[in-house]
């Protein structure tokens, strides 16, 4: 299964020109969907489109449901109503690495990295290549993953001065670099970030949100949760607001405000 | 301008935690040095080729153990069955070597590798319910770990039929334990593998033996460990279960199996130093492993790997394995009393893991 998986589909790296009959399907299509956890409603009959190159905010105060829906999303959770289709295709994942396996890689705030190991390890993290050495015993591809990070960090504009130190010496931002990067360079077909900037400083943030629109570019729609109204008016074109477990608005960002969106938010004006 | 803030952002962070760094890398070899400097100005005989031989030689049994324990630790976990698994295969070891020779062809030629290769197996066992217990049903280490010392130290007694350590009176099993790869002797010059046959007239007590069997095996299982740790898939796995369990799980590293391994090749080691402990002193004892356990763990973390999990290397556990066995030969040497070796290693497990601490305080700052 790992020799599997480590081989990288390059042909459909760029996905930016797939043209506009592509461009007519959603990549993601969340249909009615419900998740109860007991008698509490977390996401109710909730409905969304993700279309390619798009970036959609999510937003909602806390407990809104906007993390139980990417999780329902991302393969954490199980829904109880509703449809999840993507690329066309009705989906049920088991588990993350389902939805993974698929192309939908989430970004979390913990990173989901190993902070001992370094940037091309990270990259490579569970999908090591490996060489035969003296034709029987396998040794890991050490060069090849350095490479292969330098090019990628490359590609997005990702400078790490020195890539063989342990990620724990980066700085929060260039972490979160080294995570999106990974999903990046194994072909995601959706990304979810999860509060991305929150725990960064200001030029970090900048970077980071930079990074989101050269995703856009790639054609590689994005699902970006956030507390932050400014991040999402920097990034967004779409922005899908919950309140108490159900979608109370959608607004394309060029003709919103902040206090309109605040309001859906607090629940002071409906759609 | 994002990228230069970056770039200026970055050695800030660097600058804070490197000379702390250095420091715990190197401070193990400086503290070796300085062993080796403090002995050999204080203790007569110390700085001798014999004596520097008698140190590493000692030190096989526990260099096999301690590097089953660092892959343990840099997993987050710690073994603290390996003392009496040890003692658990070199009675198995012994019972069976016992048992086959005189009811075998060939004799020792077949009975004693087929006696190591049950010892290995059976003394695998304990670190199989160790990785179960661990990686399936979620038993803390320290925990599981405990129980099979325990398990391992009853079994080690019954088996050996009494508590008494099992003989092996059999011709040739001592040689093999006590012997050397090369001697020298000036009036025959180099011969391998067994002693020469001296002509009359030149002094047996110039023979010089170079490399002892059981330090070959440690030789060759520490080669292979750190090639294992430092270039292989399952090294870099241990890392990441050490460093980040989740993430590790995230990445679709299989944990559970991987933490079965972990504690397998932990308690297999421990095996290969127990078949050799029957190899050298010709019996098998339960509690043969017992004082080697303290041993490995100092070793490991005296060798800068982190018990927080995630840091460490063989050749550090090399060297710390070395400073124990160089404290305890120096003591003697010096002329002080046999129990303050426990004392003075004690303290330097406890300095070890004040390091580690106060690492990972700054790291985390």
């Amino acid at each position: 299964m790992l020799e599997e998986k480590a081989q990288r589909p390059k042909a459909e790296s760029g996905q930016a020109g797939l043209g506009s009959a592509a461009d007519a399907r959603p990549v993601l299509e969340v249909r009615d969907l419900v998740k109860r956890f007991g008698g509490l409603v977390a996401v109710d009959h909730v409905s969304l489109a993700v279309w390619p190159g798009e970036v959609v905010g999510l937003l909602g105060d806390n407990g809104a449901g906007k993390s139980t829906l990417i999780k329902v999303i991302s393969g954490v959770y199980r829904p109880d109503g509703g449809q999840l289709l993507f690329e066309g295709q009705e989906v049920s994942f088991a588990s993350p690495m389902e939805a993974r396996r698929r192309g939908i890689e989430t970004i979390y705030q913990d990173l989901a990295l190993c902070e001992n190991l370094d940037a091309p390890a990270n990259i490579f993290l569970g999908r090591e290549p490996a060489r035969r050495r003296w034709g029987l015993l396998k040794e890991l591809d050490e060069r090849y993953m350095l490479q292969e990070t330098q090019h990628v960090l490359e590609q997005l504009d990702i400078h790490i001065p020195d890539l063989r130190q342990p990620i724990r010496q980066l700085s929060g931002g260039q972490r979160q670099s080294v995570a999106i990067a990974r999903a990046i360079y194994w072909n995601a077909r959706l990304m979810i970030m999860d509060e991305p900037t929150a725990a960064l400083g200001v030029a970090e943030q900048q970077k980071v949100l930079e990074l989101v629109r050269t995703l856009r570019a790639r054609g590689v729609p994005v699902i970006l949760i956030s507390h932050n109204l400014q991040d999402v008016f920097a990034v967004a074109d779409r922005v899908v607001v919950m309140r108490r477990g159900q979608k109370v608005g959608e607004r394309r960002v060029a003709e919103t405000t902040t206090n309109e969106l605040v309001g859906l938010m607090v629940g002071a004006e409906r759609v | 301008m994002a990228k230069m803030v970056q770039q200026l952002a970055l050695p800030a962070a660097r600058v804070k935690s490197r000379p702390l760094e250095i420091i715990s890398r190197f401070w193990s070899w400086l503290f070796l040095l300085l062993l080796l400097l403090f002995f050999s100005l204080t203790g007569p005989g110390f700085f001798s080729f014999l004596n520097l031989q008698s140190i590493v030689n000692d030190m096989a049994l526990a260099l096999l153990m301690s590097l089953g324990q660092t892959f343990v630790i840099i997993a987050a976990g710690i073994d603290l069955s390996t003392g009496f698994t040890m003692g658990f295969a070199a009675v198995i070891e012994a019972v069976v070597l016992n048992a086959l020779v005189g009811r075998l062809p060939l004799g020792l030629a077949l009975a004693l590798p087929l006696s190591i290769l049950i010892a290995l197996g059976v003394g695998t066992l304990p670190g199989l319910v160790n990785g179960i217990l661990i990686g399936r049903l979620r038993v803390p280490p320290f925990i599981a770990t405990l129980g099979m010392y325990g398990i391992a130290r009853g079994l080690g007694f019954i088996f050996s039929g009494g508590g008494q350590p099992v003989s092996v009176q059999i011709p040739g099993v001592g040689d093999i334990g006590n012997g050397y790869l090369l001697y020298y002797h000036p009036a025959v010059g180099f011969s391998w593998l067994h002693t020469p046959v001296l002509p009359p007239g030149a002094r047996p007590r110039d023979l010089v033996s170079i490399l002892p069997f059981p330090l070959i095996v440690a030789i060759v299982a520490f080669l292979l460990c750190h090639w294992l740790l430092s270039r292989t898939r399952f090294g870099r796995h241990t890392y990441a279960l050490g460093g980040a369990p989740e993430a590790a799980r995230r990445a679709g590293i299989p944990v559970a199996r991987q933490t079965l391994k972990l504690y397998m090749l932990s308690a297999f080691l421990a095996s290969v130093a127990g078949v050799l402990y029957v190899l050298r002193f010709t019996n098998g004892d339960a509690n043969a492993g017992d004082p080697l356990l303290l041993d490995s763990i100092a070793a490991v973390v005296i060798g800068g790997a982190s018990l927080f999990g995630g840091e460490g290397t063989m050749v550090g556990t090399l060297i710390g394995t070395l400073i124990i066995y160089v404290i305890q030969n120096g003591l003697v040497i010096i002329g002080i009393d046999p129990y303050w070796q426990f004392v003075a290693i004690g303290a330097v497990i406890i300095l070890a893991v004040l390091m580690d601490q106060a690492k990972a305080r700054v790291l985390s700052r």
